[in-house]
């Protein structure tokens, strides 16, 4: 007679599902053990909020003045996550962040105006620069910056964009604009854009020895200047405003509408603009406080 | 040249001075991608075992879409991570953008399909031989794809370092899901981004410069826990 | 009367693609019997051996197992297989028999009790820590043989089991091979050595292209007469 593996076998079959069932749900707590440490690392109780901001905002070292300050005053940390103008709004639009602090005052009427903040308040301004190669090879150097712009397109000197839907891209369009010139008509190698956040764009200018607009912030932080300097300045058309957007909780409830106001508050309020207006550089303040009281 | 330099000295007394910020960043670097690995190990040492070892119909599709997986940019996880963890996203109201949490996700994600590859073609090979004695033992596809993960452990440990180095080493998924957030989810990489779009070049080089270090460091390690064992096994041959 | 068959083929033919490896083979395998499959080398002999195991199916014909009135299935036949490169897996011999066990869902007192009378058996037992991919060519036979039998299968398949050994080792596995068949364990042998089929086998098949061409008791096999190729073949003049 043969060996009697039939039943043997069959039960085989059945424990070892046992076994598979028993070895997923040690993977799956494994799992859960291993995220939750690092969850609760960045969770930790602390009291937060996401504010959406702009690279040149960043990179210029106000946050890292200024945030302390109100995180000492309020016991509200602020995450900053720093991205192009146009990400930032559409992050706040997104409700993924709790407010939004950004220059580019048309951009952040349409998010009020599509109900997105019931309100935009100014903070801040500081002034754009226009920053060429210090030769100047198409003669800006002055106090006019469209003219400067009109120069720059008929001696085909090379000028970098920012392309990236940042408030500094698209203050330069409105210059162009106002200059009646087409930037489509230009093309490279006489107008590059890069897509590209302050920091790269002139990294990128250095390197190429070509005209950029700028915000003074970023240009007073910036480190690796080569050859650049700044040409144009102190034009009203490069005036650059500040707001700040408290995203509204009747689009997106899950925001931390209370904290978010409370940092809006703080920063028009003396002690913000205190704050701002003791940050410097070199002895030099990047931005000037004008919320209205 | 003289950036380069510049880095080195400036590494050596990053390193030197123990900086509590500069610390932080590299221990939540190296917790996230090691996460990721882990998770990316579970998951993938198991999916590139069986895809070596089952037989069904669409396998060869299957294979196709990891191997075509294995380009898909770190940015474009990030991405796609993100898109998912976003408020407006399926999985928004867990609230995980802008934490470790996400970026352990999204590393995941990008290396999972490094390690089920790399997995499938070392126990494909190992199959060739082992097919025939392991299922005349009796054992079915899942349970000859456990055995041969045991079999080929060494060789998977170099798989799993593999994934470790790409995972620490990606800076566009964790830009996108973490924020770069200052004491949140700022790693070694996205600092690097950071200084080299402020222009503190030598800055960037000298972090990345500290990053091999630590990487260096932990390599260093695992084989001199492997040696004696190495040294054991020369010896019986 | 004779034995029913534990295994049995009725025209059975395997076909890869173009190629036909086996053609209407009518065979059965009977309880105690140590058949030696010889035959040049493309003659079929591992796919007639993988087809009897259960490993390969057959595209033509029928296997059947009959203890099981009517069912095609394996399910309470076992049969083990030694190959001729023994596969082990990188662990402790210990360790590969326990899983070999494991894998047949044996507790674990019945595991280690067979361990270690299949160690004894193959005269292993000084070797049970050690890495099994550390054994020398007939020890890791013998540890193949050795897990094999401990599993205690109904046929014992092996594919020219000491076709890579010295002749040291060559002599050790044969002796081993000898022990189990004086024990009526049922073996099915496929080998190049005439030699071997002769000290061990009771019944030898000779495949030739695919078929079975001869299928006659040992004597029988050895002395009577036999088709042309069959002769040339015992007399080395066919090709290998």
């Amino acid at each position: 007679m043969v060996n009697h593996h039939g039943a043997r076998d069959a039960a085989l079959q059945a424990g070892r599902r046992r076994q598979f069932a028993r070895a997923a749900r040690v993977l799956a707590s494994v799992l859960v053990l291993v995220l939750s440490p690092v969850a609760r690392a960045a969770a930790a109780g602390e009291r937060f909020i996401v504010m959406a901001s702009t690279t040149s905002t960043e990179q210029s070292g106000l946050f890292a003045h200024l945030l302390p300050a109100f995180q000492q005053a309020s016991g509200i940390q602020v995450r900053v996550v720093a991205v192009g103008t146009g990400q930032a709004i559409e992050m706040a639009r997104r409700g993924d962040a709790d407010l939004a602090f950004v220059h580019d005052t048309a951009a952040e009427e349409k998010f009020v105006a599509d109900g997105f903040a019931t309100r935009r308040q100014n903070v801040m301004y500081n002034d754009f620069v226009l920053i060429g190669p210090a030769d100047d090879p198409a003669g800006v150097a002055g106090r006019d910056v469209v003219a400067a712009l009109q120069k720059i397109a008929a001696s085909g000197a090379p000028f970098l964009s920012r392309g990236d839907k940042s408030g500094t891209h698209a203050a330069e369009l409105r210059l162009w604009k106002r200059a009646g010139l087409e930037p489509s008509g230009l093309k490279a190698p006489a107008y590059r854009e890069c897509g590209c956040g302050m920091g790269p764009a002139l990294n990128m200018a250095s390197t190429l020895n070509a005209y950029v607009l700028a915000d003074r912030g970023t240009w007073l932080a910036f480190r690796n200047r080569a050859a650049l300097k700044i040409l144009v300045q102190g034009d009203s058309s490069l005036f650059n405003q500040y707001g700040v957007l408290v995203v509204n909780p009747a689009k997106h409830p899950h925001v931390k509408n209370a904290d978010a106001q409370a940092f809006a508050d703080w920063v028009v309020s003396a002690p913000g603009q205190a704050a701002i207006a003791s940050y410097k550089v070199g002895g030099e303040p990047l931005f000037f406080p004008n919320a209205r009281p | 040249m003289q950036t380069v330099f510049e880095s080195f000295e400036l590494a050596l007394r990053l390193l030197a001075a123990g900086d509590p910020q500069l610390l932080q960043i590299v221990v939540l670097s190296l917790k996230v991608s090691a996460s990721a690995c882990l998770i990316g190990a579970l998951v993938g040492l198991l999916l590139g075992a069986w895809l070596a070892v089952a037989r069904f119909a669409g396998q060869q599709a299957l294979v196709w879409a990891l191997n075509t997986l294995l380009a898909l940019p770190s940015v474009v996880v990030g991405l796609l991570v993100y898109l998912l963890l976003s408020r407006a996203g399926p999985l928004g109201s867990w609230g995980l953008l802008f934490t470790p949490s996400a970026m352990v996700l999204a590393q995941s994600v990008l290396v999972i399909p490094l390690i089920a590859a790399l997995t499938r073609r070392l126990v494909l090979t190992a199959w060739r031989e082992a097919a025939d004695p392991l299922r005349s033992l009796g054992a079915g596809p899942l349970t000859a794809a456990i055995l041969l993960l045991v079999h080929e452990r060494r060789a998977l440990l170099t798989v799993v370092l593999t994934a470790f180095g790409r995972a620490i080493a990606e800076v566009g998924a964790v830009m996108m899901v973490g924020g770069n957030v200052l004491g949140v989810t700022r790693v070694m990489t996205t600092a690097i981004a950071l200084e080299t779009s402020k222009g503190d070049l030598a800055l960037a080089l000298a972090l990345g410069l500290v990053l091999l270090a630590v990487v260096g460091c932990i390599n260093a390690a695992l084989s001199l826990l492997q040696a004696p064992h190495s040294a054991e096994r020369a010896a019986l041959v | 009367m004779e034995a029913p068959a534990l295994i049995r083929l009725r025209q059975a033919g395997v076909r890869f693609g173009a190629i036909q490896a086996l053609d209407a083979i009518d065979v059965g395998v009977r309880r105690g019997e140590c058949i030696a499959l010889v035959g040049a080398n493309g003659s079929g002999k591992t796919t007639l051996l993988r087809l009897l195991h259960g490993l390969q199916g057959c595209t033509t014909g029928a296997r059947e197992v009959p203890a099981h009135v009517g069912r095609l299935s394996t399910a309470g036949l076992r049969c083990a297989m030694v190959f001729q490169r023994p596969f082990l897996l990188n662990l402790s011999v210990n360790q590969n028999l326990n899983i070999a066990l494991w894998l047949r869902a044996y507790p674990r007192q019945e595991r280690l009790r067979r361990a270690g009378e299949a160690l004894e058996r193959m005269g292993l037992v000084a070797l049970a820590q050690r890495p099994a991919r550390t054994l020398s060519g007939g020890q890791q036979q013998r540890l193949a043989l050795a897990i094999a039998w401990s599993t205690d299968p109904d046929v014992l398949f092996l594919d020219e089991p000491t076709a890579n050994l010295d002749p040291g080792a060559k002599r050790e596995v044969e002796a081993a091979i000898a022990q189990l068949a004086s024990e009526g364990l049922t073996l099915v042998m496929s080998t190049h050595n005439l030699g071997q089929a002769k000290r061990l086998a009771s019944r030898v098949l000779y495949l030739e292209n695919g078929r079975l061409l001869v299928d006659a008791p040992v004597d029988q096999f050895f002395q009577d007469r036999l088709p042309a190729s069959a002769e040339q073949f015992l007399k080395g003049e066919r090709s290998w």
